[in-house]
């Protein structure tokens, strides 16, 4: 019996986000991090045979449809402890990967595109002449940082996060996860939290494999509200008489919840002139802005809380841009300023930087289950049905791991046995069963219907 | 496509006669004049240019239509029907050839043709037929106009400009596209039939195209994706004829930012290196500095740190050399902002475009000296952001004269000329 049976018999969806450790123990000390942990790690833990799987796509040969040199295409890059960076590695096969991982125990290891050959063998190529080396396959991928969202948080600065900025994360889950689904028909989705400050969101169907660079910007464009860039005051941007269906659904289910009652709380993010002015800067109506300003300056002095002060505010901005539609030609615009504002500040998706990696097939972006060089945490596929429990400070670091596996004596050999009393095992788990397992069933479909029609082709090509 | 020298073109009377917008599937069997193998490429450049730079310009679809329209009339109309469509043809499997080399020409090449055909396109919706079928509709009683009642449902890849711009409606990976918005499904085509085409045309041009017309097509293909298409300034006009005794003047009120910098400099060091030298001397002998002034001009700086006699022995041939006085004799046209652009300066060099060439501070404090104000500066400083820094120029030249510069900056001599007229109508009767 396969292992995938096994695991199939009885086992319910649901992760456990790991909540043993404690919170409080985090190692940015780099003396902490070194490659002695990732020896024992890269060596007895990472999961070779599932990141190999997944990157297969089906294609383990067992089928006569398969490409079996479709693994063998891909590129990925190591950065090794000195800073040596390598790029365009590429290898046959799981035991080639582990072979290498094992051989130089990288900082970091990054996945690329898959290209039209073999990336290691690029120079041989283009000794021939024509430009046959490209990248053909790509998963859309998303790279959201927690600095994307720098205007609204005022708790941390810099790399790091707390409980009260990262829900502006878990918010962007909910946001862009729905969309992908609902709107964008995806399916195979992974989210991945990056080690320290952010999310990798990689979307593994077939079709978003196969997308165009043209493609991955429209889609990173639909999810974007305003326009401009950190230079320039990003407006919002005001078309139309009522709110696309993707702006609505997002702001009535997520956002205008998490806006007025979360952000408030955690960030009161107009209780002084330096929050509100951001927010401000982004309402191009230069009236409404003189307007709230000198509302907002001349009351000053108050007794109120932070919080409620900030809750004000936004009640009077709200009624500002109310009160404004009878005398503005283009009122239903302004009602429509508080939803833009609030996705705006809450869900600017692909923040400048972030879009970039969506939009370009050849990219790279950190694999899952690497560890993070800084904070040593392992870079643990996120739930997107149950983000709020994810807890960034709570995901268990090498040191912790290892730890655990010292004292608790239990085995950890992933490949035999994975041991749901273990932190990492629970996300080895999860990954198989909410993503993996499915993701091949459709790719099995795939290559199995595709062979047909292959077949059918050929034999109408005999017939004519 | 074959092209022949003859004079006499092979009737194409065959060709579909009225103004359609082919989607140069394949290359007509047509023989091509040499000559007019090059001038309809210019004259299709030239319209592409234009595309360019209204789409860098920001501009919106409904003003790019009328550029469209504009440039394409003055550009490439002619009056036989058929010998358009001709010239619509040639000119764009020219360029094809011309743009399929290398990956960056083929993307400006792309996204210009792409850009092109969408608004011929839409312009070709005639608003008049629209206008009749309403009546029909209102005379039966369907007072309806607003509604669009059919929907094409696609998948959402066929269309990414509508899903870039939340245009359409999504639903599990199907966009649903209004009868109104289908030309975003025909440009897609479009623009994946002429990716897929370039790639091919290029694997030609490698493999055989290029050895076998090097004697004749291969030098025109190779000048034209960098050619230079604004007017001559080598011969000095009307607004250009300045003397020594006014340049420091002209100089402050006229010359583009390279130019005033080169111009500083020299004042300041008495000295530029050769790169500075040439693109400074011709500048000013297409703004009409007669040879004996330049002498002149080049000498009274040079010495006060050289010496006349090493100026006189190093510096003075070459001055004479790029008004064709000395050596083949051949007359050195000044530069223009692509070549400019695309120079480099190395340390201790002065040339180049300051857009291009300067750190971001030193370009600020540049413009500040121009009198930018800080809305102009943000953006000058967006478009060089963006690369985009004959436009960057241009916005400069439009806040510091208050007027729009619709053609854009191509060539410092232009702008000189361009900031004349508009100085020398402001006052009339100069005196002198
Ligand atoms: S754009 Fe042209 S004219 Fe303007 S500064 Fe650059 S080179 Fe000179
Ligand atoms: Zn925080």
């Amino acid at each position: 019996m396969t292992r995938e049976e096994t695991e199939n018999r009885g086992e319910d969806m649901v992760i456990d986000v790991p909540q043993t450790t404690n919170p409080k123990t985090k190692i940015e000390n780099p003396d902490e991090f070194n490659v002695h942990y990732l020896r024992i790690y890269y060596g007895n833990m990472f999961p070779y045979t599932d990141i190999h799987k997944w990157l297969s796509y089906g294609h383990d040969g067992k089928h006569p449809g398969c490409d079996e040199y479709y693994f063998g295409r891909r590129e990925f890059s190591f950065t090794l402890e000195n800073d040596v960076y390598l790029r365009y590695k590429s290898f046959k096969n799981a035991s080639a990967m582990e072979d290498a991982i094992k051989g130089s125990f990288p900082y970091k290891i990054d996945i690329g595109a898959v290209y039209s050959v073999d990336p290691d063998k690029r120079h041989a190529y283009a000794q021939t002449g024509t430009n046959v080396f490209t990248p053909v396959e790509r998963e859309l991928v998303f790279d959201i940082d927690i600095t994307d969202y720098d205007d609204v948080r005022y708790c941390c600065s810099g790399a790091d996060v707390c409980s009260r900025c990262w829900p502006l994360m878990t918010v962007a889950i909910k946001v862009i996860d729905t969309s992908l689904r609902e709107d964008f028909g995806f399916k195979h989705i992974l989210w991945v939290f990056s080690g320290r400050r952010g999310v990798h969101c990689w979307v593994c169907d077939a079709k978003a494999r196969r997308l165009t660079n043209e493609q991955r910007s429209a889609v990173a464009e639909y999810f974007r509200v305003y326009k401009g860039n950190e230079n320039n005051a990003r407006k919002v941007a005001l078309m139309g008489h009522s709110l696309h269906p993707f702006l609505a659904r997002s702001y009535g289910d997520f956002l205008q919840k998490f806006f007025e009652r979360d952000l408030q709380a955690t960030q009161s993010i107009f209780s002084s002139k330096e929050k509100y002015e951001k927010i401000l800067e982004m309402i191009s109506d230069e009236d409404i802005q003189s307007e709230l300003r000198e509302k907002w300056e001349n009351s000053a002095r108050s007794s109120l809380s932070e919080e409620d002060i900030s809750r004000t505010r936004w009640e009077q901005l709200k009624s500002t841009l109310q009160s404004k539609k009878q005398k503005s030609a283009f009122s239903l615009m302004n009602l429509k300023i508080p939803v833009l504002l609030s996705f705006n500040l809450v869900s600017n998706v692909p923040g400048s930087n972030a879009a970039e990696v969506s939009k370009q097939m050849n990219h790279l972006l950190k694999a899952p289950f690497c560890v993070h060089p800084k904070t040593g945490r392992v870079c643990v596929p996120i739930d997107p049905n149950n983000c709020d429990e994810f807890d960034p400070l709570a995901v268990p670091t090498l040191p912790q791991l290892i730890e655990e596996i010292n004292s608790g004596g239990s085995k950890m050999d992933v490949d035999d046995d994975v041991s749901e009393r273990n932190l990492l095992g629970r996300s080895i788990k999860f990954f198989r069963s909410s993503f993996l397992e499915p993701l091949l069933k459709s790719c099995k479909e795939e290559i199995e219907s595709s062979y047909n029609t292959k077949i059918e082709k050929s034999k109408d090509s005999f017939s004519w | 496509m074959e092209v022949h020298r003859p004079q006499k073109r092979a009737s194409s009377s065959d060709v579909v006669s009225n103004a359609t917008i082919p989607l140069y599937l394949t290359a007509p069997p047509m023989e091509v004049r040499l000559e007019e193998f090059e001038l309809f490429a210019i004259d299709r450049l030239r319209v592409l240019k234009a595309v360019s730079d209204g789409l860098a310009r920001g501009k919106n679809p409904k003003e790019m239509d009328n550029l469209v329209d504009n440039s394409w009339k003055e550009h490439m109309t002619v009056p036989d029907v058929s010998e358009m469509f001709n010239k619509d043809i040639i000119s764009h499997f020219v360029l094809r050839l011309v743009y399929c080399r290398s990956d960056e020409l083929k993307k400006w090449f792309l996204s210009m043709e792409t850009a092109l055909f969408r608004h011929r396109f839409r312009l070709q919706k005639p608003e008049s037929l629209k206008e009749k079928l309403r009546q029909v509709e209102r005379s039966l009683g369907q007072n309806s106009p607003d509604i669009e009642p059919i929907y094409y449902k696609v998948p959402f890849e066929e269309v990414p400009d509508l899903v870039a711009g939340r245009r359409v409606f999504i639903q599990k990976g199907y966009a649903f596209v209004a009868g109104s918005q289908l030309v975003s499904l025909v440009v897609t085509q479009f623009r994946s039939h002429l990716s897929k085409a370039l790639i091919l045309t290029n694997r030609k041009w490698t493999t055989t195209i290029r050895e076998r017309e090097k004697d004749r097509l291969t030098p025109i293909v190779e000048g034209l994706s960098t050619s230079y298409l604004g007017p001559d300034y080598s011969q000095s006009n009307e607004y250009a004829d300045i003397s020594l005794k006014d340049i420091d003047q002209v100089a402050k009120s006229s010359f583009p930012l390279c130019m005033r910098h080169l111009f500083e400099k020299l004042r300041e060091d008495h000295h530029l290196k050769h790169g500075g030298r040439m693109q400074l001397g011709l500048f000013l002998k297409g703004v009409g500095l007669k040879l004996d002034d330049a002498l002149a001009f080049w000498r009274a700086e040079f010495t006060k740190k050289v010496g006349s006699e090493r100026f006189d022995k190093e510096y003075a041939y070459s001055i004479r050399h790029n008004y064709g006085k000395e050596g083949k004799r051949t007359d050195y046209t000044p530069y223009a902002c692509q070549k400019i652009i695309s120079s480099a300066p190395g340390v201790g060099d002065h040339h180049g475009c300051p857009y291009r060439h300067f750190s971001e501070d030193n370009l600020r404090a540049a413009l500040g000296r121009m009198g930018l104000s800080s809305r102009g500066m943000e953006d000058v400083m967006d478009k060089v952001r963006n690369k985009h820094y004959q436009l960057a120029c241009t916005l400069t030249f439009e806040a510091v004269y208050g007027t729009s510069c619709d053609a854009g900056i191509n060539h410092p001599n232009q702008y000189f000329e361009e900031s004349q007229k508009i100085l020398k109508s402001k006052t009339p009767t100069a005196p002198v």
